[in-house]
């Protein structure tokens, strides 16, 4: 059976002024359908390089990325993408927001009204259907980019650092509910984060990517049953794993990879 | 009086923050100053027209005014004027936008357009008219060029911030929910830029008003510029009083009008 996702030696480098900088090199990955892979790692191991890749919205230099045995060269409709800037259209109320990508794919109004609030009660943002942005809260606006997503039905949901800009107590309860959306509704997900308890929370399979040049370090099978809560983010396991991932992010060849004061990645790179 | 709005404003912050101080500021309180304020000018006048300055007193001015509506000549003068100053920014803004449009999405119009905006920028639309007299007559069209010139500098360049502004993360949403490039400038383009244009609209109109008036200054037989040019002449100061305060008031209404569309059409914005 092909790979859902196939990454295969995927290198991407960018000129720096007169300096090449190699955001991934010869990147290789396997995922599998409705696997939930979380990819965590210091700033500039181009990890959302690789999910940009992924979307469609940047090209390899060389190597290439295969979704369902076909190459990516442009978004398309079966790979739905979430920003950590929730990239809401503050012009639209949220049930204008989630109707957006059903529209440009031509469905009728009824079918748009009745999925978009399907996914709009989903996310429990019912009571807020049309309100505008500017009137929700980060947690709020990020379920709403959820939903929005969710609405096209792609068969692959890629995040990126979706709950970074969120205070603690929201981003747990997010990742609770994401969870729970995704055994409804089962897709592959690719979920970049630079949290390693989430990481591990949430995952199948936690890829840890080392920078300069952006590569993987190291994989971790999370093999532990869903539905996952609380008493799985408090059990052994997850101690054992989260202790694992933390020290292969944090002592990357021995040396501390992320919070260096001598290894600063440089501006351009700072969002990998 | 001020006793009572003072009261009024402050009672309604406890009951909703947000809400009360939009409700003070719209409130009572400072129409009453505004009022206070211009009723204080008028007695500044009146006291330094009695002093002896050659300037005519209110009342005068009044009876001029009633005089000139009476006999029909402000009607024609108010007329006149507007029809030009709405005729030469309606073609300003309708070519602007468009333009301005290009100019951000494509750079090769960039190119090309942007030395002359850059350039006739530079040239106060009045000095113009000499020119535009000479090949265009004394008829309609030089003054109603010279507005369009002023109100298409003003918006161009403000529709093409507005584009260049858009948040490069709500095309890229907007790439992955399918939307194509047509679908892109019209779903998110326009929209993202639409506060943009309207502050253009805004300095297009303020300048096209100003420009009119010394347009008529110069060569015209009817508006509010020539008669208070005529009214130099026979040294009529309750006329060109008249005059004066007529652009006012009829300046301040357009902005006011375009004020009201702008928080119609951009009431989607975060305001900071």
């Amino acid at each position: 059976m092909t790979a859902k996702i196939s990454v295969q030696s995927v290198t991407k480098t960018f000129a720096l002024g007169k300096d090449m900088f190699t955001a991934l090199d010869q990147v290789s990955l396997d995922i599998a359908d409705n696997e939930f892979i979380t990819v965590v790692g210091p700033s500039g191991c181009g990890k959302s390089t690789l999910l940009n890749i992924l979307a469609g919205l940047e090209e390899p230099t060389s190597g290439r990325a295969l979704v369902d045995g076909v190459p990516v060269s442009r978004p398309g409709p079966e790979r739905g993408v979430i920003f950590q800037q929730y990239a809401l259209f503050p012009w639209l109320t949220v049930r204008k927001n989630v109707e957006f990508g059903l529209k440009t794919a031509g469905a009728g109004k009824a079918e748009r009204r009745e999925r978009a609030q399907h996914f709009i009660d989903m996310v429990g943002l019912g009571e807020f259907a049309d309100a505008l942005p500017k009137m929700l809260s980060g947690g709020m606006r990020q379920r709403c980019a959820i939903a929005r997503a969710y609405a096209v039905n792609p068969s692959i949901l890629l995040m990126d650092e979706p709950f970074g800009a969120l205070d603690a107590l929201t981003r747990v309860k997010l990742q609770e509910q994401l969870l729970d959306t995704w055994s409804q509704e089962q897709r592959t997900v690719m979920f970049i984060t630079h949290d390693v308890d989430e990481a591990v929370f949430l995952a199948n399979r936690v890829i840890v990517m080392a920078a300069r040049p952006g590569r993987i370090y190291d994989v971790v099978d999370v093999d532990l049953p869903y539905p996952r809560s609380e008493d799985f983010r408090l059990s052994p396991e997850f101690a054992a794993l989260r202790n694992r991932v933390w020290h292969s992010v944090y002592h990357q060849d021995g040396r501390t990879a992320a919070g260096s004061g001598t290894s600063l990645p440089s501006p351009a790179t700072a969002r990998s | 009086m001020a006793v009572i709005s003072d009261q009024t404003a402050r009672g309604a912050k406890p009951r909703d923050r947000a809400g009360g101080r939009r409700r003070a500021r719209a409130g009572g309180l400072p129409l009453l100053l505004n009022a206070v304020s211009v009723g204080l000018g008028i007695a500044v006048w009146w006291a330094l027209a009695l002093a002896g300055l050659k300037l005519p007193t209110p009342p005068e001015v009044v009876a001029q005014a009633i005089t000139l509506i009476g006999n029909g000549t402000l009607g024609k003068d108010v007329l006149a004027s507007l029809t030009r100053v709405l005729i030469g920014f309606a073609l300003g803004t309708a070519a602007a936008v468009p333009v301005g449009f290009l100019m951000g999405w494509y750079a090769v119009v960039r190119g090309l357009v942007e030395p002359w905006i850059q350039f006739f920028r530079t040239v106060p639309p009045l000095a113009i008219i000499p020119l535009a007299i000479v090949l265009m007559g004394i008829g309609e069209a030089p003054k109603i060029f010279v507005i369009f010139l002023a109100a298409f500098l003003a918006c161009v360049i403000s529709t093409f911030q507005g584009v260049v502004n858009v948040d490069r993360t709500l095309i890229n949403a907007a790439r992955v929910l399918g939307a194509k490039d047509a679908g892109i400038f019209a779903r998110v383009v326009v929209p993202a830029s639409t506060p943009f244009i309207l502050v253009g609209m805004r300095v297009g109109l303020g300048s096209a008003w100003a420009t009119l008036v010394a347009a008529e200054l110069i060569a015209a037989q009817q508006g509010l510029g020539f008669r208070m040019q005529n009214a130099q002449l026979y040294y009529d100061l309750p006329t060109i009083f008249v005059g004066l305060i007529s652009i006012g008031i009829l300046g301040l209404l357009m902005d006011r009008v375009l004020l009201l569309a702008e928080r119609k059409l951009t009431g989607w914005q975060e305001r900071r």
